[in-house]
């Protein structure tokens, strides 16, 4: 059997352990879908499958027991459901275009979830229509708010939503309530003063909970969205580590730049003997030095006002 | 008289009176909802017909126009003190029929209670209401069973069908210039509504004796105690003071009333630590009696008006009217007992 391989991990199939059987992976980027693409997905798996479906950990399905030779009619009936999901694709009925960077994966964010700061799935999908399809290693999240159920974290890119909060002092009645929610569930950034409450900036982290608990309405959130961007975290074998904060209070529009000019810099910079040609970005700056990734990342980007970076970063994580 | 005119007339009816009145209404801040990408509806000045919220029930009632939620009363520096001044200009206020007659008890309470609040009086003075019709209810009112539904103690009625506005206007200054604005001047009846989904029962024999049910229990757990019941209640008129000292020079300062909860934790605290209703139930017992028992025996009239706003906005989704319609069972218990 001739088979390359290498293409076929491009076209987002899998090598697996049994010879000459494959796995279709599919992706969902922003978490959120259609139910009826559901019934697809099950009608790939009963038809060219083993009749499972397993459950990404990047909120996709792999669709296993797949025989090589029916690999191009999986792909013809994962059209509509590329096509359903605007996923950019290079040519029709000929499956996904490329795999190296990963799909960008969301929380339920605001659509549903109280404490999200915003839709999390509209920007995931927004940040997808901008870098798909590449082959670079890239690994980005994106969560409501700095709950960070979806573990930004251990993402190359953590998109975690904040909220500025605004007071309107008239409309205050000395609860207490956002204080104490402040105090118990956040980071104590508040401090009742002369009756009022009082935001200390250095401490917010942009979760909402004063607005959420406000019974008055007098704190509401600023109609700007803001974002922290935290930075190269990652699992894996070598040196798994946490990602840091890199700039918080900054826009979507700013966030888009960076990881596109973060493209640059890794086509610039990477191991060109990297195996299969993936290598972690975090080793990439750890070798080039975060002022020169910074550099790069930051090119034509204008930050707004209140916009706090943070330089340099330092990652901690296990070393062996 | 009566009155059909579009939009554009009314707004030029508005433009006339907002140099005497500034008008308030029902009004939605983008964005300004608690939870990221909602709305808040409250009310607000407007200065045009298109402004104002017709659809939606406002969060919070027309209440913080004549009781503002932050009151300066006076300002003191050492041996002098000087009231805080009242407004000049007068208010109009679009509202619906069940908070018109809220405005009835709010007057009750500060201008028939003993003594008149001239806080109040000198703002209240100078309001004219301009009522907006209901067609039908929305999910959680309960005005009729409260006969609150109908109201005809208004300056002008409006009725909105699409973009064509109806008016009934009483004031009689204001009728040369709707009539001047009018596409036709007809009979126009502001609607009411006769049905609500919500329905409340409060048992004739209610009295203090339920205080002793066990109906109240439930919310010791359930309640959270954070007051979004009273502040967007349209008949809660309770507040507490503030000695405001300017912190760059604590001689000079301010005396201020802002709203309070009886559900908010210090409400009934006294000297010493002590506090009267110390679980949420008690207090959520309190509010309930209040709202329809001890007004109503020093009054004659029930003070709920059946808006059902502290419905839609209690995050536990504890439904007042709920609790109104377990009355009887709670008074059937205590019977029981004797």
């Amino acid at each position: 059997m001739d088979m390359n391989t290498k293409k076929l991990k491009k076209n987002a199939f899998r090598v697996t352990k049994v010879r000459g059987i494959t796995a279709s992976r599919i992706r969902v980027p922003g978490g959120h879908l259609d139910a009826k693409y559901l019934s697809k997905i099950q009608e790939i798996a009963e038809t060219y499958g083993n009749g499972t479906v397993h459950i990404t950990n990047r909120q996709g399905f792999e669709v296993p027991g797949i025989r090589f030779e029916d690999m191009p009619k999986v792909n013809e009936m994962l059209q509509p459901i590329i096509e359903g999901l605007e996923i950019n694709q290079v040519e029709p009925n000929t499956g996904y275009s490329a795999s190296g960077t990963r799909n960008v994966i969301a929380c339920i964010g605001n659509r549903v979830c109280p404490y999200a700061c915003y839709d999390t799935t509209s920007l995931a999908k927004r940040i997808e229509k901008e870098i798909f399809p590449n082959d670079l290693h890239f690994k980005i999240a994106l969560t409501g708010c700095p709950n960070d159920c979806a573990k930004v974290r251990m993402h190359d890119f953590g998109i975690m939503g904040m909220t500025l909060p605004m007071l309107d002092r008239d409309r205050c009645i000395s609860c207490g309530a956002c204080v104490r929610a402040c105090k118990k569930k956040s980071t104590e950034a508040l401090k009742a003063v002369n009756f009022r409450p009082q935001r200390d900036e250095s401490k917010c982290i942009g979760c909402g909970e004063c607005v959420i608990n406000c019974p008055t309405s007098a704190w509401t959130r600023d109609t700007n969205k803001y974002f922290r961007l935290t930075l190269m975290g990652r699992s894996g074998k070598k040196n798994p580590r946490l990602g840091e904060d890199f700039i918080k209070w900054v826009d979507a529009d700013s966030i888009v730049k960076i990881i596109k000019n973060t493209y640059d810099y890794v086509t610039e910079y990477i191991d060109k003997d990297a195996p299969g040609g993936k290598e972690h970005i975090g080793y990439i700056i750890d070798r080039t030095g975060f002022e020169e990734f910074k550099k790069w990342a930051l090119k034509d980007v204008e930050l707004p006002e209140c916009a706090q970076i943070s330089t340099p970063i330092y990652w901690k994580g296990i070393k062996y | 008289m009566g009155y059909h005119m579009d939009q554009k007339a009314f707004d030029q009816c508005l433009l006339k009176l907002s140099k005497e009145y500034t008008i308030y209404a029902p009004k939605r801040f983008d964005g300004k909802g608690a939870f990221s990408d909602t709305d808040l509806i409250r009310y607000g000045e407007v200065k045009t017909v298109e402004e104002i919220e017709f659809n939606e029930k406002s969060r919070f009632s027309f209440k913080e126009i004549l009781l503002p939620i932050t009151q300066t009363l006076f300002y003191f520096t050492e041996n002098e003190i000087k009231e805080a001044d009242s407004e000049q200009r007068g208010a109009i206020v679009f509202l619906r029929s069940c908070d018109l007659h809220a405005v009835k008890r709010l007057d009750e309470i500060y201008l028939r209670n003993g003594f008149e609040d001239v806080y109040y009086k000198r703002i209240r003075e100078k309001v004219k209401f301009i009522l907006i019709g209901c067609s039908e209810s929305f999910d959680s009112c309960f005005c009729v069973d409260m006969g609150t539904n109908r109201s005809k103690e208004y300056s002008a009625g409006v009725d909105k069908k699409g973009e064509d506005y109806y008016l009934d206007v009483k004031e009689e200054e204001w009728k040369e210039l709707f009539s001047l604005n009018a596409t036709k001047e007809q009979d126009v009846t502001i609607p009411y509504v006769t049905e609500t989904k919500t329905t409340v029962h409060i048992p004739e024999n209610l009295s203090f004796a339920v205080a002793k049910s066990t109906m109240w229990d439930e919310y010791d757990s359930r309640c959270i105690a954070c007051g979004r019941c009273n502040f967007s209640c349209p008949t809660c008129t309770c507040f507490t003071m503030q000695d405001l000292f300017y912190t760059d020079n604590g001689k000079v300062g301010e005396r201020r009333r802002v709203h309070a909860s009886c559900m908010v934790d210090g409400f009934t605290g006294v000297a010493g630590g002590g506090q009267y209703r110390k679980k949420n139930g008690e207090r959520m017992r309190f509010k309930v009696l209040h709202k329809v028992l001890d007004f109503k025996q020093r009054n004659g009239y029930q003070m709920c008006v059946g808006c059902g706003r502290c419905d839609d906005v209690c995050p536990e989704y504890i439904s007042f009217s709920n609790c109104l319609n377990h009355l009887e069972e709670g008074m059937k218990e205590v019977s029981d007992h004797e």
